[in-house]
């Protein structure tokens, strides 16, 4: 039997197990393969946030579940710890229903660093069912949208809720997206009638989705998937979850690569055969 | 009455919505602000719609025994014990020591997660087995993938500095230009549809689309 003749019945185990061990072997070691180079779209994405002035109030919507945290939850707690760094006051809230826990996750590390309090410096509104109506709705009164937070606190109780009615009152809109509801819709229901500035993080998948939007100024800065996270936290100075993920993820899309080519080169004489 | 009811609600809510997006009128506002949140308070009701069905169907396929009824067992208990845990505590379900957050951390997040991640193992298969160069098509689809996974990731810029400009290129420019074709085309159905709507002449939603 030929090599490519076994190539061809090559069972797919033995790909998986080349998976597996690319991706485990940078995170278990620890070997560094390069450095991460931020692009335009995360620099876009920091100094958006860098230009919002001190002690204004910023949206975040951390739109995604444990499904996508791989990608978004690192790109979610570099941009917590972004804003606290700044003394920025933040207001979040998720539209997918298992987003909550993450967030909180997110805060509870965040808030302990930089010595941020929970409803004085940040408030987790939580979950709404709604998708669209409710930024519609949050466009009008963000209070009557989400009467409690997240712990059925009244916003009215709420130190950092304070002055806060509709999205005049933000500065900037952070959304964290793992796809619907999420960065398209929050472009379309708010940047576009309330023109808030705003930058998103999404995952590598959906990144190509909102690259018009970046392109018209709709959206200021765009971090895509862990690639876009790692960036990003190269520019804070604080390498951590994504920075460690990107060598386990480059051997990866080595490894896939070079299987598209050895997939064809090996399928080369069934093809030619074919033919004649 | 059964179609013209419903149909003359989306009509009447469709026009009222689209009229008050521009009539800045306290009373118009007022009004506007109210159907937002009935909205959001119909979608909810749904949710409990949603729960009683998916009870139904896999109860009922419990019953007689279909084809993986053993996970449809698995399903309901996970539904039942998550929904009595979580009424169970209250507003401390979101507590970090509660019995909710345990079942979300230990169930829900890491089998959430494991979903996902599969996905790098089959799209490594697939690269293997399925994308084949057939056409010229077929080898500029190939050679854009090459030079995306290779210049999304650090280590294309290590090879060569021109592979991440290369990637940035195709995305930017093609892939952009791409994107906003079908922007525009979904815009303009969307449109057509609303119109559709409100005017009655599409009745799919009431069950008449056959």
């Amino acid at each position: 039997m030929s090599v490519l003749s076994a190539l061809r019945s090559l069972d797919r185990r033995w790909i998986f197990l080349g998976v597996a061990l690319l991706v485990i072997a940078p995170l278990v070691f620890g070997f560094h393969i390069a450095p991460v180079l931020p692009s335009h779209r995360s620099k876009g994405y920091y100094d958006a946030i860098e230009r919002v002035p001190e002690g204004s109030t910023v949206l975040f919507a951390g739109d995604y579940d444990p499904g996508t945290s791989a990608e978004n939850y690192p790109m979610a707690l570099a941009t917590a710890r972004h804003l606290m760094r700044r003394n920025l006051k933040i207001v979040a809230l998720e539209l997918y229903p298992a987003g909550p826990p993450l967030m909180d996750q997110v805060f509870r590390i965040a808030g302990a660093e930089y010595n941020k309090r929970a409803n004085v410096d940040y408030v987790n509104l939580g979950y709404k069912v709604g998708n669209e109506i409710v930024m519609s709705s949050m466009g009008t009164s963000i209070p009557a949208t989400f009467p409690v937070d997240n712990n059925g606190v009244p916003v009215t109780q709420i130190p950092v809720m304070k002055g806060i009615q509709n999205f005049q009152q933000i500065k900037l809109i952070v959304s964290v997206s793992a796809g619907y509801p999420g960065t398209k819709e929050w472009v379309q229901q708010v940047v576009s009638r309330f023109h808030v500035p705003m930058v998103a993080g999404v995952t590598a998948v959906s990144a190509p989705e909102y690259y018009p939007y970046l392109q018209a100024g709709q959206l200021q800065g765009l971090l895509g998937g862990m690639a876009g996270a790692a960036e990003y936290e190269v520019l804070l100075h604080k390498p951590a979850l994504a920075t460690r993920g990107m060598d386990a993820q480059s051997l990866a899309h080595v490894f896939i690569a070079f299987m598209i080519i050895l997939g064809n080169l090996a399928f080369l004489p069934q093809r030619k055969k074919e033919r004649s | 009455m059964k179609r013209e009811i419903p149909m003359i609600i989306t009509m009447v809510a469709g026009l009222f919505m689209l009229i008050a997006f521009f009539v800045p009128h306290p009373a118009v506002r007022h009004l506007y602000e109210g159907f937002q949140i009935w909205v959001i308070v119909v979608v909810g009701c749904t949710y409990v719609l949603g729960v009683a069905n998916l009870l139904r169907i896999n109860w009922r396929q419990v019953a007689r025994r279909e084809q993986d009824w053993p996970y449809k067992i698995v399903l309901i208990a996970g539904l039942l014990v998550t929904m009595a845990v979580g009424f169970s505590e209250g507003t401390h379900y979101t507590d970090v020591t509660s019995g909710f957050q345990w079942i979300y951390q230990t169930f829900y997040s890491p089998m959430s997660s494991t979903m996902f991640a599969l996905l790098a193992f089959f799209i490594a298969s697939a690269a293997f087995r399925a994308f084949r160069i057939r056409s010229v098509e077929a080898m500029l689809l190939a050679i854009a993938a090459f030079i995306l996974m290779l210049g999304r990731v650090p280590l294309g810029n290590a090879i060569h500095p021109a592979i991440p400009a290369a990637a940035d290129w195709l995305m930017e420019i093609p892939q952009n230009a791409a994107k906003r074709g079908i922007l525009i085309g979904a815009a303009l159905g969307v449109m057509a549809t609303g119109i559709r709507l409100i005017l009655g002449l599409e009745k799919t939603y009431g069950g008449d689309g056959s």
